[in-house]
């Protein structure tokens, strides 16, 4: 998986957060906590990224991740086109020659959201040099800026993440944003981190990523600081994965109620989009728990971040913090 | 026809245990002389003094893609790349488009192959018309038009009263069949399910795919009463469960691809598209448990699986590449192999490849006697070669094992005494 660091050891591509030591996790939180400063002023833009180009490529649609993903650019000064591919559409044309066209527009970096594991890394193995992508999330394997802007909002709120438990509830077998936080979680040093689910929504052998296995909300929701719901795709429950979205709720739906093992000052965190009242109650993601809209607007420092530092340009923070 | 005498080589027949230096002689297509060769006056003289004479290689499953996808490759590429490896029968399954299931396509291909001066083409015909699982096919004009042995294609056939009959109605004309051990509804993903497909993301396939499938076939085989032959075994619980079948029923038997042997599910760790594989590649004590298979005499026969494919069906992410690796450039390297690791005498080795499958199939060849046809290789045991992209003979690049490095080559391949293949210089 080392195709997204250089020779020096230095992120030129962003496509997974496995295998990334905590001195360059941490700095990726460094540098999106330099950028978050710019988001709260009234000037909201830094030349870093003045004349470069940005693709936003999406094969499968989404409001949310794009649009942070072209904010981060444009607050960064960057040209953005986003191409919508419906691969509906274009069987004929392959990956390859759809890259290559697109790279002859002189962009500097791809954005790739796409439904099939691996497309981000197929992408970074394929483009020019100097030329770097980011996985906006490939299929089941990853989606790092997601992760890296939970663990954004965590420190934010819960600050080391040593003594943290950490709690990742749903959908786990389908989740990129679950691989990629077990991940990005362990790499920062978590003290603990758990999944719960049916074991309809596990992948095989998940306890191999480092985490805890529980099939008992109430259990593993015990002494948690953090609880993540996952995003339950409605089209699961038409397979044989689960019976319906009322009896997942009853099992594994949060409320407050069932947050009463916990610690007492857990927050929960959504990726979105919320289903209400099938991964969670409307009280608890409106509630004074929820830092739901934090991860939101933290998710455009995050992006500035990680464009920055694969283009080689992020502000160096270990002189500004001396 | 020519008379050809090699000269001053090993003799290795891994069928009769023979083992010795001497000369062989050739004559109409067939072996007429062993050992100490006198009174014998060829037209061609092949000194082969530091080399090896080994029966030609079958190989057990090799898709030619041609009828139907000549694009990957075709049955005169494929025929000719798999001579210059030692391989002298390819044998064939019907998943061709169209379908061996008829005389007059085995006819086609048949008339292409010996057109094609390399190794021969044994065609398996369909058990079932087009390969659909719901009507038996015309095994006997199959049989009459060469086909040795039925073969599911790589669909197992559904449902098991189709199947209990098709096994019945071969086995009535003394016909094997070949079966794909799986249950197609567990093995809707892309790779072995365990660890490395979790942290991909990528669906996995369980071994259950394969257990659930041969059990179901070594219960309808029994109550066949067919011979049966299970092809690709990919797991440890697969080998366990053919293991305890064959104690009651010695009627059946299964193989191995040789990919299988020596490379894992952590292969695939950076979404290497080369080793998505059908079956998948699963994990280092499965890939154990397949080799003491062999050393025990659990599994027989070894293949190369060989399947070509064009450089767009390997392009792309993972999941959207197609399953299959290309393998006749590498098949003798890998067995002989199996003899440098120590998980097969040479003559098992040898055997796994050549008279193992001819027994199957009812083949003269795989061996080197007096009268049997002349299908066999002559091979330089101290020759390394690297294995690389302008190293394949295939058309198909798509080889797992680009980089390795093999002892031995050949130099010569003999196909019913004719000379098929002789490696320059």
């Amino acid at each position: 998986m080392s195709v997204q660091l250089n020779e020096q050891g230095e992120l030129r591509h962003f496509l997974t957060t496995e295998g990334l030591d905590p001195q360059r996790l941490t700095r990726i939180l460094d540098t999106a906590e330099s950028f978050s400063g710019v988001i709260g002023k009234s000037v909201k833009t830094v030349p870093l990224l003045r004349g470069r180009t940005i693709i936003n490529l999406f094969f499968e649609s989404s409001t949310r991740t794009r649009t942070t993903f072209e904010l981060a650019a444009k607050r960064l000064s960057a040209d953005v086109l986003n191409v919508s591919v419906d691969t509906t559409t274009t069987k004929g044309e392959s990956l390859l020659d759809m890259l290559h066209n697109l790279q002859a527009m002189q962009a500097d970096m791809f954005v790739i959201r796409h439904a099939q594991s691996g497309a981000a890394e197929y992408f970074a193995r394929h483009v020019d040099a100097g030329v770097a992508v980011l996985n906006a999330g490939d299929g089941w394997h990853a989606h790092p800026t997601q992760a890296m802007l939970d663990a954004f909002t965590i420190r934010q709120h819960k600050g080391a993440f040593e003594p943290l438990r950490i709690a990742i509830v749903g959908d786990i077998r389908h989740s990129r944003v679950a691989r990629s936080q077990i991940h990005a979680f362990n790499g920062l040093g978590a003290g603990e981190v758990r999944v719960i689910a049916p074991n309809t929504l596990l992948p095989a052998d998940i306890d191999s990523l480092g985490v805890q296995v529980f099939n008992d909300l109430g259990a593993g929701l015990r002494d948690v600081d953090v609880v993540i719901a996952l995003r339950l795709q409605r089209e699961r429950m038409q397979g044989a994965l689960l019976p319906g979205e009322a009896e997942f709720f009853r099992h594994y739906g949060l409320t407050e109620a069932r947050l009463q093992s916990a610690h007492p000052e857990a927050i929960v965190m959504h990726p979105g989009p919320i289903n209400r009242g099938v991964e969670i109650d409307s009280a608890l993601a409106d509630g004074p728990r929820s830092v739901i809209l934090d991860q939101v607007t933290n998710g455009i420092a995050v992006r500035m971040a990680v464009m920055t530092m694969v283009l080689g340009v992020a502000p160096d923070h270990t002189r500004a913090a001396s | 026809m020519s008379r050809i005498l090699i000269r001053n080589a090993r003799l290795i027949d891994p069928a009769s245990g023979f083992d010795e230096c001497g000369d062989i002689a050739i004559a109409d297509g067939r072996i007429v002389g062993l050992g100490q060769v006198t009174d014998f006056s060829p037209d061609t003289d092949i000194d082969a003094t530091g080399q090896w004479i080994i029966p030609g290689l079958i190989d057990l499953a090799a898709r030619l893609r041609e009828p139907g996808a000549a694009r990957k490759a075709d049955i005169a590429s494929e025929a000719r790349a798999a001579a210059a490896g030692g391989i002298t029968t390819l044998v064939m399954p019907p998943d061709t488009d169209p379908v061996m299931d008829t005389p007059s396509v085995i006819d086609w291909v048949t008339h292409r192959a010996d057109a094609a001066h390399g190794a021969r083409v044994v065609t398996l015909g369909a058990l079932t018309r087009g390969n659909q699982g719901e009507t038996l096919s015309s095994m006997a004009a199959l049989a009459a038009a060469g086909c040795p042995a039925m073969s599911d294609a790589g669909v197992p056939i559904a449902d098991s009263l189709v199947l209990r009959r098709a096994l019945e109605y071969a086995q009535t004309f003394s016909l094997p069949s070949l079966l794909t051990p799986l249950d197609p509804t567990l093995s809707g993903g892309f790779m072995h399910e365990g660890p490395t497909a979790t942290r991909l993301g990528l669906a996995g396939i369980p071994v259950a795919a394969e257990t659930a499938g041969l059990g179901r076939q070594i219960a309808v085989a029994k109550a066949a009463a067919a011979r049966v032959h299970f092809g690709r075994l990919s797991s440890a619980e697969g080998v366990h469960l053919l293991n305890a079948a064959r104690k009651d029923n010695r009627a059946l038997s299964g193989d191995v691809a040789i990919h299988h042997l020596f490379l894992t599910d952590q292969d695939a760790m950076d979404y290497d598209a080369r080793f998505h594989l059908n079956p998948p590649l699963r994990d280092i004590v499965d890939r154990e448990a397949l080799r003491q298979a062999l050393a025990d005499g659990v599994i027989e026969v070894i293949c190369s699986d060989h399947q070509p494919h064009d450089a767009d069906a390997k392009a792309g992410p993972f999941a959207s590449t197609a399953a299959g690796a290309s393998g006749v450039d590498t098949l003798l390297g890998l067995v002989l192999r199996l003899v440098e690791d120590q998980v097969l005498s040479l003559h098992a080795a040898l055997a796994a490849v050549t008279i193992a499958p001819a027994r199957l199939l009812g083949l003269e060849s795989g061996q080197l006697a007096a009268g049997a046809p002349a299908d066999l290789a002559v091979v330089n045991p101290n020759a390394p070669w690297f294995c690389r992209l302008e190293t394949l003979n295939s058309r198909g690049t798509n080889s797992p094992f680009l980089g390795w490095e093999f002892s031995a080559q050949v130099s010569h391949t003999l196909v019913d005494g004719r000379l098929v293949h002789t490696t320059p210089g």
